[in-house]
């Protein structure tokens, strides 16, 4: 037993906390994809009428962790473990935003459209995926070597985007008609690259919760 | 609070960026009796800076305050080896007056320990027994030191009272006034606000803030958030040992030794 077992409690059910707002982020952002691909209009209304409840759940991280700041006044690692509980929940919560966006692009895009949705949107989404899937491993073991490797996860879904958005653009010269449609698909890309983003921020966090350092891994 | 008036205005300021030593402590070892107290400590402690020394119970601290002015001599078991030097001289030196060392470097207690006088004879205390008689000098110390004390407002109108009608607050700050009537160099406490409520124990802090342009502090405290808030430095000692001695954003954010960390958030102590 330590000396604060209560306040020690308390910090591993804000970490469950944290881990079942990634569960539903990364929730979110398969079913923004698999709606995507199937044209189905209902599931990404859903998804954007559930993002209310995530909302509410790092809302709840952020009154937890201030609560515990303000009532156990915690130094050194404790303190800056409420301090990314704060920060993580904040990238999770703007993560699942991206999955929302996603959805009210299938949403304009409509249940007939002619357009064929390119298998790249779903290679990135799956890398993305697996970067979440990192990240809350790296956050769970405090391990920064994990942490390092999203940096090179994110240069591989930047560079998929990149080529992307090459080919999307030399559609709309031979495909003008079609503009408002692969804009919109060129948005979904977009969004999954900047989801991606946010994730290296949680690899940031990891690194400053072992380290008490900063550490870029957008560089 | 008032900061206009500070004891010692007439003395040159230390320019802050030179950073000297008050104290310059090598291989101090204490025992009281067969049992030793404190190990092999080595460390310097600054000049007008606040250092805090936490560590559990038991762990030193108050034994190595009371090293500092030699009165942890008044228990007769007590051996020491090992140097202090409190500005360049070995204060263990058998020709050092020890009544002089602790003109220079005074001390306020856990507990408020007004004498049973009025508030001015409290004060006037120490400067008669250093010969200080005449009315007018000793009018101007006792207004000087209350004020530097930051109680002056509270009491002028009432100094011929017995200092035992203030509340506890006031009687520490009594105290510290007290202390500065001496003019010392360096006032060490020993967990000053611990029988403080929480206002009085802000004022107080408050007032060590105000004194370090002054004089040199060295506090002992249990309170974490105390030491963490007041003091420049830290030191933390555990079992007669120092552990770590840092600047305070260090230790109390990312502290060096594991044993540090584990104690400041609460998984040992």
């Amino acid at each position: 037993m330590t000396v604060r077992e209560h306040f020690h409690q308390d910090l591993g059910e804000l970490k469950k906390l944290i881990h079942e707002l990634a569960e539903d982020t990364k929730r979110a952002l398969s079913d923004a994809i698999d709606a995507l691909y199937s044209r189905d209009v209902d599931r990404a209304q859903e998804i954007i009428d559930h993002d209310v409840k995530l909302d509410k759940k790092e809302l709840n991280i952020n009154e937890q962790a201030i609560l515990l700041i303000a009532k156990q006044q915690p130094f050194a690692k404790d303190l800056r473990r409420l301090i990314i509980a704060l920060k993580i929940s904040s990238d999770l919560e703007r993560m699942a935003d991206y999955a929302v966006n996603i959805a009210k692009s299938t949403i304009r895009l409509g249940k007939d459209h002619p357009l064929e949705v390119h298998p790249q949107i779903r290679k990135m989404a799956d890398v993305a995926l697996d970067m979440v899937n990192l990240a809350m491993k790296a956050f769970e073991h405090e391990d920064i070597s994990l942490a390092k490797k999203l940096a090179e996860m994110d240069d591989e879904v930047d560079d998929m985007y990149s080529s992307l958005i090459r080919e999307m653009l030399e559609e709309t010269a031979t495909n003008p008609r079609m503009i408002q449609h692969i804009m919109q698909m060129a948005f979904g890309a977009r969004y999954i690259e900047r989801f991606a983003d946010h994730i290296t921020n949680i690899g940031e966090n990891v690194f400053y919760l072992v380290k008490g350092e900063t550490y870029d891994l957008n560089e | 609070m008032n900061t206009t008036h500070v004891l010692k205005t007439e003395q040159v300021k230390p320019n802050p960026k030179e950073e000297k030593n008050v104290f310059e402590i090598a291989g101090l070892n204490l025992w009281y009796g067969n049992d030793q107290a404190l190990y092999d400590i080595n460390m310097n402690i600054p000049e007008n800076q606040i250092t805090a020394i936490i560590g559990p119970s038991g762990c030193g601290k108050s034994t190595f305050l009371k090293t500092l002015n030699r009165m942890v001599e008044m228990v007769p078991t007590v051996k020491t080896s090992g140097t202090i030097k409190y500005k360049g001289t070995n204060i263990f030196d058998p020709k050092r007056n020890v009544e002089d060392l602790r003109t220079h470097v005074g001390m306020v207690f856990q507990k408020p320990n007004p004498f049973p006088k009025s508030i001015y004879d409290n004060i006037a205390y120490g400067p008669r027994i250093h010969g200080i008689k005449k009315k007018k000098d000793l009018d101007e110390i006792v207004e000087k030191s209350l004020r530097g004390a930051a109680i002056w407002d509270e009491v002028k109108d009432r100094l011929d009272e017995n200092a035992y009608g203030l509340s506890g607050g006031q009687q520490q700050r009594l105290c510290i006034a007290r202390c500065l009537a001496i003019e010392p160099d360096v006032i060490l406490m020993d967990e000053p606000t611990s029988a403080l409520d929480p206002i009085s124990t802000l004022k107080v802090e408050e007032l060590v803030q105000e004194l370090k342009e002054n004089y040199s502090i060295i506090i002992v405290t249990h309170n974490m958030q105390q030491a963490a808030r007041v003091s420049d430095k830290t030191a933390f000692f555990l079992n007669g040992e120092l552990v770590e001695f840092s600047d305070t954003n260090t230790l109390f954010s990312n502290p060096e030794d594991q044993r540090t960390e584990d104690y400041i958030t609460g998984r040992f102590g």
